[in-house]
């Protein structure tokens, strides 16, 4: 098994920033905008994004949710493994604001399928737009693509993106696993 | 990742303590999910569940029924009053039929003892127990201890009186076994002939003195008379029991703290407990109802999960 460094911690950084000025472009002061980030990953880019736009940005009052897509998944009882719930946290409506769903690994375009529907159950938004760390190019099964991505990665099928945050692991980091 | 134990829910004494947490853990997430504006969620679209009731009912099976169509399963009702039965039929050629009709989970309530497990070893189909006559009553019994839980904080150490009727209960021996399981002390506390003997070989002390097991109490869970279960008489009269073993305010105010107050329903007003009682802050009825329909879709979605295609 061979593992290859994809980004850095530094280039993580720099490219945390690029995302968080391109959807300061699109939506401005977000006075109508949500971030909502997909669990269980998605939440740490989500949350790190928010931080950056309020910090580094001065950006103020950022709606930002955290949304569980486990019972919309399509291929519940398909997978040898169970999928565990973990938890949603929306509170506020979202009827008519501009949501920005956030995940940090594109792949086959299933979670964030799910993700469109388990979104429904908090309104009808005005529209959704997709942001995601890394787009792995050729492997969608679903005819869906990212508004805003960090980087594109051409990887086959046998490997696998590894995303690590300082929150969970001692550093960030995206590796490029061969399995 | 996490899966039950178990294939069936048959009863609380097949669980362990690892189910229990997985069920709540779950509930949890559902409990969020009934709360949205949207009610529902897409999980069990392919799913389809016969919900078999032998016995009457209104509360476990309006639960089972609106848990299973928030989990978005296809639905068939069956109740003894309006069917075969009548004309004869035995029970497997009863659940045979309806299985033929495709069904993957079944929810049975019957009158007899066992019949969950009988239903289990002759078909091919997840069983959940919804009531097998004074046997066991699991979802109401995972039910009131997540209630407590959510109440209290957790179950352990806990002290908790099960009040009434424990001979023909089937809540007060699944509710026994869960909180015995999750480390709680347990009383039963009633009329000495409404007791079954050897009931302490499960681990639990009876207390004939209402008073008493009240002061000693963190929770009392107060039980139904179950008069139509009562072959003969075991008490002199109704009013005789209320004096006797009936819960008012007047005791719950003499105790020196605020205990709290299940019952698993329907409520006796006036026998068991009085109206001021079950209507008061100290009492978690209608909560146990809210958590009864996410416990069960927990249950129903851990069990669907184990289906394979």
């Amino acid at each position: 098994m061979s593992k290859k460094v994809l980004l850095n911690s530094k280039e993580i950084e720099i490219i945390l920033h690029r995302l968080a000025c391109q959807l300061i472009e699109n939506h401005n002061d977000f006075s109508n905008t949500a971030l909502i980030g997909l669990q269980p990953r998605g939440s740490f880019l989500a949350k790190r994004l928010a931080s950056i736009l309020t910090n580094d940005y001065h950006v103020k009052n950022i709606p930002l949710g955290l949304l569980d897509i486990t019972f919309y998944r399509d291929d519940f009882r398909r997978r040898d493994e169970p999928l565990e719930a973990t938890d949603t946290q929306i509170d506020f409506l979202i009827e008519n604001k501009n949501v920005v769903l956030i995940d940090d690994v594109l792949f086959s375009g299933r979670s964030v399928r799910a993700g469109l529907t388990a979104i429904q159950s908090y309104g009808r938004p005005k529209n959704i737009e997709l942001l995601v760390l890394i787009d792995r190019r050729f492997s969608r099964h679903l005819p869906i693509q990212p508004n805003y991505k960090g980087r594109q990665v051409d990887a086959i099928d046998k490997e696998k993106v590894i995303v690590h945050w300082k929150e969970s692991h001692t550093k960030d980091g995206i590796y490029l696993e061969n399995k | 990742m996490k899966q039950l134990s178990v294939e069936h829910l048959l009863g609380i004494k097949y669980l362990n303590k690892d189910d229990i947490d997985l069920i709540f853990e779950t509930a949890n997430h559902f409990k969020e999910v009934i709360n949205r504006p949207i009610k529902k969620v897409p999980s069990l679209r392919d799913i389809t569940i016969a919900n078999l009731f032998f016995e009457n009912s209104t509360r476990t099976k309006l639960s089972f029924e609106l848990a299973e169509k928030r989990l978005s399963s296809d639905i068939i009702n069956f109740s003894a009053s309006q069917s075969s039965l009548k004309k004869g039929e035995t029970l497997i050629d009863t659940v045979n039929n309806i299985l033929a009709m495709k069904v993957d989970i079944v929810v049975m309530r019957h009158p007899n003892v066992g019949a969950g497990v009988f239903l289990s070893k002759h078909i091919d189909a997840k069983i959940i127990n919804a009531g097998d006559g004074t046997h066991e009553h699991p979802t109401q019994a995972l039910l009131d201890s997540y209630s407590i839980k959510e109440k209290l904080g957790s179950i352990k150490g806990k002290k908790i009186v099960i009040v009434g009727d424990v001979l023909h209960s089937r809540v007060a021996l699944s509710n026994i076994f869960a909180l015995k399981l999750q480390g709680a002390e347990v009383k039963v506390c009633g009329p000495t002939t409404l007791i079954p003997k050897h009931i302490e070989s499960l681990g639990v002390k009876v207390e004939t003195n209402i008073q008493k097991a009240l002061e000693w109490c963190d929770v009392a869970n107060v039980l139904r008379v179950q008069h139509e279960r009562m072959d003969v008489k075991y008490f002199p009269s109704t009013r005789e029991y209320t004096q006797l073993f009936g819960i008012n305010n007047e005791i719950l105010d003499n105790l020196g703290k605020k205990i709290t107050i299940m019952h698993p329903g329907p409520i006796n007003r006036g026998v068991e407990i009085t109206s001021e009682v079950a209507d008061s802050n100290q009492s978690i009825i209608l909560n146990q109802v809210e958590n009864g329909v996410a416990v069960r879709m927990a249950v129903i979605y851990l069990l669907a999960q184990q289906i394979k295609r």
